[in-house]
């Protein structure tokens, strides 16, 4: 009786899910409220959760509450400890969640809310949050190895090591995507410049505050911090401004990118006490914080979404980044629905501190739910401001010009009718000079974020603070990620190196260290300035590279899934991550061949390549390039893209022969060929967490 | 975390915003060591941070998109 009662609620909030999503997909004309995708995805959810997650639990993976984990085998209380599961949660979640959930879902809403939401959260059900699930378990049934041993090791040494040289380029494209992010942000804005430039004095003395005043005083530090950080966006307001001062602080988009490099090396060699560790608390908490404040934001604003549920760009020509909805909306969208880079954290620390088993479900699949949670509210921020300011923040100004007025008629002339004075009063709201051109998802993000805010919390003209509040919680977890990232890759990198000259893996030498770190630093640069520096707007080059990549690897960890499910012959599972797979190949490959050899410059790099080199030829300038030193350098990066996409489709092609041979081989044993580590019980002690 | 104690929701989102910097539960940590090795010493506080604090950034902690 009690079951047949749940089972009615459970079928009543499916019919909710499925209602919201009706009246988002079918309503035209008339404003919709953000709260019918907000209920439309928590309801579909939950139900994915309570069911999907379940079966895959039970069936798929046959999860065993009596089999005992890593941690509970390797206890030492440091990086292997049996750990609640509620706490782990957290865990999981702050070290999954970061820039690319906030940013992808912006940059979609070129297409209207609608595509992007729907592909949200059927890619979170079905391909996203099973990988982080599957993954985590495989792992924490192998000791907790991470991603490229687990393929070492279920497939073989080859693609093992093209799988670790994959994550390696991801990382790089990743920081130089991170990096321009910031770069669009902070690009003639003394007030952003100056209070992200603060957090670097700020972050040091929560430094040396917590090594040698209060050793290990994390939350009164990070008090100490936020509070100074709010101080320096109070005063960032004072500076832009000031006749002196506002000036000093204005800096261009190239000379931003060499500070960021040059930051980018010396913050990645620094003692991580001092720079890296104090911030990373700060953004943690920032980034947790900032995400409560804009879910209850938006429950208590109920905005009407402003953005219609289609445009016209869903042809694929869009001015903030170009391409078919097929299969460009799906590499733009990639954290949020499926993203590979959590597979390397569910094979990192989180399998070696799950308690049991049984908290993988809630630990992977819903953690990633989480995530997808925060890109619908990405996507709904984008969507509330008025679709005009969004177009002309987003658009390259080859594109839509470079003055108000003119950005007000070509934006108007699209049907997203928008005045000059609206750009400029906008402008002037969030305490800025210009809004035009500012691509990269987070300025637009923040005028969304300080809206919601502004309307809830009280004091007048806080739109500016707001704003570059959520400039600042942006630029400061991309910072951190900047600095880590160079150092993860610096040991990806001497570890890849070190297989052909081992001196070079000492970790502790000056020299490999200086040497590693300058070839991350360097490569990161590079793919950085040369988007700070397209006619395009950078984003329009950098993101999709970025999609495949990470798409790519989402591919890879689900191929490995899949293999390890055939290798336990549990073969009529296997539909389970050959769906999703299949779909990230499908629209990985459409996508890399497209930006390939597409015929349109603007989505094939071959094509701009060539039209820049017959320009070249004919002694033509391309506006803006201003000299033909800049008409070889477009030239020359389209080339390097064109070859770097190429790599990336060997790699997941690589991958996808290595693994049907794998499945071919695991089909014909007669027995299971899995890897696992063998069975050991729980004692009963160990069995309550 | 063998809680003989009911554990109040403060030490859990204690617990979770240092795990989530890396810094894994000291109590726990110091009733590892007593019961499973009595010989070695107990760092202090300080020192356990310190430790870890190099520790999450040593490998090259990986951080999300």
């Amino acid at each position: 009786m009690k079951g047949g009662i749940a089972r009615t609620g459970w079928a009543a909030l499916a019919l909710l899910g499925a209602v919201c999503l009706g009246v988002l997909a079918l309503r035209r004309g008339e404003p919709v409220n953000a709260l019918w995708i907000v209920v439309a995805a928590v309801s579909i959810y939950l139900v994915a959760y309570r069911y999907y997650s379940l079966f895959i639990s039970r069936e798929v993976m046959g999860l065993d509450a009596t089999r005992a984990t890593p941690a509970v085998i390797y206890n030492d209380g440091l990086d292997y400890v049996p750990t609640n599961k509620h706490v782990l949660f957290g865990h999981h979640f702050a070290a999954i969640a970061g820039a690319g959930p906030l940013v992808g879902p912006v940059l979609a809403a070129q297409m209207g809310y609608l595509p992007g939401t729907l592909w949200l959260i059927t890619g979170v059900v079905l391909a996203g949050a099973v990988q982080d699930f599957m993954v985590l378990v495989i792992s924490s049934r192998r000791n907790g190895r991470s991603l490229g041993d687990l393929v070492r090791e279920e497939m073989g040494r080859v693609p093992g090591t093209i799988a670790l040289f994959g994550a390696y380029l991801i990382m790089i494209i990743l920081l130089a995507v991170l990096a321009m992010i910031v770069v669009k942000a902070l690009t003639d804005s003394p007030w952003g410049m100056f209070t992200v430039m603060a957090t670097i004095p700020i972050a040091v003395l929560m430094g040396v505050y917590m090594r040698f005043l209060r050793p290990g005083k994390i939350g009164e530090v990070s008090l100490i911090g936020v509070a100074l950080l709010l101080a320096a966006i109070w005063y960032g307001g004072r500076v832009s401004v000031d006749p002196v001062l506002g000036p000093a602080f204005t800096f261009t988009g190239t000379q931003i990118t060499w500070m960021l490099v040059g930051y980018g090396f010396v913050a990645a060699v620094l003692p991580v006490w001092l720079l890296l560790a104090p911030r990373d608390y700060l953004s943690t908490f920032l980034k947790i914080g900032t995400v409560v404040a804009l879910a209850i934001g938006i429950l208590i604003v109920m905005p009407n979404l402003r953005m219609p549920a289609l445009t016209q760009f869903t042809d694929g020509t869009g001015p903030v980044w170009k391409g078919a909805l097929f299969p460009f909306l799906f590499i733009t969208i990639a954290c949020g629905a499926v993203s590979g880079f959590h597979s390397l954290i569910a094979s990192g620390t989180t399998p070696k501190l799950l308690a049991n088993e049984m908290h993988a479900r809630y630990i992977g699949y819903g953690g990633m739910l989480m995530e997808s949670f925060v890109a619908i509210m990405a996507i709904v921020a984008a969507s509330v401001i008025d679709p005009g300011v969004y177009f002309a923040m987003n658009s390259p100004p080859a594109i839509v010009g470079s003055d108000a007025a003119t950005v007000a008629q070509t934006v108007s002339s699209w049907g997203f009718v928008v005045t000059p004075d609206v750009l400029t009063a906008t402008a002037a709201d969030i305490g800025e000079h210009s809004i035009l051109s500012r691509a990269g998802g987070a300025p637009t993000l923040a005028v969304g974020i300080a809206q919601i805010l502004h309307s809830v919390l009280p004091g007048a003209n806080t739109m500016a603070f707001w704003y570059h509040f959520a400039i600042l919680f942006e630029a400061l977890f991309i910072l951190t990620a900047v600095d880590a990232g160079t150092r993860a890759g610096r040991f990806m990198l001497q570890d890849l190196l070190g297989t052909f000259v081992p001196a070079l893996r000492r970790t502790e030498s000056w020299r490999a260290n200086v040497l590693a770190t300058g070839t991350c630093v360097a490569m990161w640069g590079y793919f950085l300035y040369q988007g700070v520096t397209d006619p395009l707007g950078g984003i329009n080059m950098l993101w999709p590279l970025f999609g495949i990549a990470n798409q790519m690897l989402a591919a890879i960890a689900l191929m490995l899934c899949t293999v390890v499910l055939f290798k336990m012959k549990r073969d009529r599972y296997a539909w389970v991550t050959i769906v999703p797979t299949a779909w990230l190949l499908i629209s990985t490959t459409t996508a890399g061949w497209m930006k390939i050899f597409h015929e349109t410059p603007a989505i094939g790099f071959l094509a701009q390549a060539h039209k820049y080199q017959a320009a070249i030829q004919a002694g033509e300038l391309i506006a803006p390039a201003t000299h033909m030193g800049q008409m070889q350098q477009v030239m020359v990066n389209n080339f390097i893209n064109a070859g770097l996409t190429a790599v990336f489709l060997a790699v997941v092609l690589s991958v996808l022969v290595y693994s049907v041979k794998a499945i071919g081989a695991a089909r014909r044993a007669g027995a299971r060929t899995d890897r696992e580590t063998a069975y050991i019980a729980l004692s009963p002690q160990e069995a309550h967490l | 975390m063998t809680d003989d104690v009911p554990v109040g929701l403060w030490r859990r989102l204690v617990q979770t915003a240092r795990l989530c910097c890396g810094i894994p539960d000291y109590d726990n940590y110091v009733r590892h060591l007593r019961e499973k090795h009595p010989e070695r010493p107990i760092p202090d506080y300080a020192t356990f941070f310190r430790q870890r604090q190099d520790a999450r950034y040593g490998g090259g902690g990986f951080r999300c998109c």
